[in-house]
């Protein structure tokens, strides 16, 4: 009888041997966000090809592709950002939870308020860190003062921040650091419990060990929240990312999980990009 | 070294890095070979100078692995390489290391040079003299694909590694009647299996040099594939 000793039986976690999701066939259950068809025209000029995905549930998806491939515009067009550029017009579906977020009777605010977004540069508001972060809750109508708080400081420690603020809730928000600004306008955006967190190059504006605090952040947010991250450092997409998905000229060319794609892409596009060939 | 297409990423500086290190691989492959050509013309010819010309030329094999073991480790940190440049510098850095352990057996057989064998013993030699040219074969082949990462090719001479273990086998049977008939010749029998087992060894690291290409072309790792499921994947 051979007997094989535990250490040879036991596989851990090793990422690599977590099974990946088939992203072409999710369960309802997985999909955060299911895009069909999408062609978006800024005037006549179409800026997104009949882009169709599925955003798992839980996962932080990226999207990378040079200037003007239309990631940030996709982004936007989860929470209708577009809705704000003239001229621009959309076909097709974003489904949030079956519901298509395009349809006639969707509540803009309300989609917002489940599908939040942080943008390239921190844009906190002229008020205090505190009001900053229950800015969202006061206009919902929330006014306990206990229950605020217990917002403000779950926010807070959620972003990675609260040790670093707990003694000047009060001061003013412009007074904290870029890297700081950009965990509180995420901790304003959290403290809602929006479903889906979009960000828009979070880190492009922010010092080095700045970024790997949002990025220590986004791993962990993805507990709580799917994350759709466009930005155009790949190594950063590669580090954080579960899925990429790589856009060129409004065209999806490859959306498959992130281990896959940098080292063994399938297109030979975006093998060119991400080893720098593309000019 | 087309298919590499190095050259063409944005960064110049990238492409003269990989161009430097794929350069030091085919010369560092280069002197192996020589390195093993050098060592079975020394045993066959019985010329001692020759064989100690090889046993004292393994350190130039040696720093080689370390220059291009360290450019690999400075691309890595410096450039972060993804896809088919990632999966070139681990094909690189593994090339090396067995191209190195090449150089080491050659060294093993160079010594069977500095044996003396009487003339009735000399028959002996020339079966590994055999043996010795088929190995070099296969080193020289995978080379020439590693030079072209021609997947076909390593594909289709990955199988010679299997013919080169029959050849050896059939070589120890050999040397086993040998010893059981002459008690007095086991001391260079003993020699002449040693080399013919660096001679196996150097075969499994062809091998290996094969494998490595087909994972840069195809990312496939098949070290632990079956003949069969490598030979399918020349269709795909």
């Amino acid at each position: 009888m051979i007997s094989i000793s535990p250490r040879a039986l036991a596989t851990g976690s090793d990422p690599s041997l977590a099974s990946k999701l088939d992203l072409n066939n999710l369960a309802p259950e997985q999909v955060a966000l299911d895009i069909n068809k999408l062609n978006l025209y800024y005037g006549k000029k179409q800026a997104l090809n009949n882009i169709t995905m599925s955003i798992p549930k839980g996962q932080v998806t990226a999207f990378i592709g040079p200037s003007g491939c239309g990631k940030s515009t996709l982004l936007r067009c989860i929470n209708r950002m577009n809705d704000l550029v003239d001229d621009c017009h959309i076909s097709g579906e974003i489904n949030l939870h079956g519901n298509n977020i395009y349809n006639k009777h969707v509540d803009v605010a309300e989609l917002r308020r489940k599908v939040g977004m942080v943008f390239q540069r921190p844009n906190p508001f002229p008020k205090t860190i505190y009001e900053n972060v229950v800015y969202g809750l006061r206009i919902m109508g929330e006014n306990n003062r206990r229950r605020l708080d217990d917002a403000a400081e779950k926010s807070l420690r959620s972003a990675a921040l609260w040790n670093e603020v707990k003694d000047r809730l009060h001061e003013s928000a412009l007074g904290l650091s870029g890297g700081q600004q950009q965990r509180l306008v995420i901790a304003r955006a959290i403290a809602i419990q929006p479903e889906v967190l979009l960000l828009d190059e979070p880190t492009s504006a922010l010092d080095p060990i700045s970024t790997l605090t949002i990025e220590e952040l986004i791993n962990d947010l993805k507990k709580q929240f799917t994350v759709v991250i466009v930005t155009h450092n790949m190594q950063q997409a590669a580090r954080v990312s579960d899925q990429t998905a790589f856009m060129y000229m409004g065209d999806l060319i490859e959306y498959s999980d992130t281990n896959t794609l940098f080292t063994t892409p399938q297109k030979k596009k975006t093998e060119d990009y991400i080893t720098g060939r593309y000019g | 070294m087309d298919n590499l297409q190095i050259g063409r990423h944005i960064s110049g500086q990238f492409n003269e890095d990989l161009e430097r290190v794929i350069n030091n691989v085919m010369h560092m492959g280069g002197l192996v070979e020589k390195q093993l050509s050098d060592a079975l013309a020394s045993v066959e010819q019985g010329n001692i100078d020759l064989a100690k010309q090889v046993l004292s030329n393994d350190y130039q094999v040696n720093n080689y692995e370390v220059r291009i073991d360290n450019e690999c480790t400075r691309i890595i940190a410096k450039r972060q390489p993804a896809a088919g440049d990632l999966r070139l510098i681990m094909a690189i850095v593994k090339t090396i290391s067995d191209l190195e352990r090449i150089g080491d057996e050659a060294q093993k057989i160079a010594k069977v040079a500095l044996e003396s064998f009487s003339s009735s013993q000399q028959d002996l030699l020339v079966n590994l003299d055999n043996l010795g040219r088929r190995v070099l074969e296969f080193l020289q082949l995978s080379l020439d694909a590693f030079t072209r990462m021609d997947c076909d090719a390593a594909i289709k001479i990955h199988q010679m590694d299997e013919k080169i273990n029959r050849e050896y086998e059939a070589l120890m049977r050999q040397l086993m009647t040998y010893m059981m008939e002459d008690p007095r010749s086991i001391p260079q029998v003993m020699t002449v299996i040693w080399s013919a087992r660096a001679l196996e060894r150097i075969g499994d690291r062809c091998q290996n040099l094969c494998e490595y290409i087909i994972y840069f072309v195809k990312g496939k790792v098949v070290s632990h594939s079956t003949a069969e499921d490598i030979k399918n994947l020349e269709a795909k």
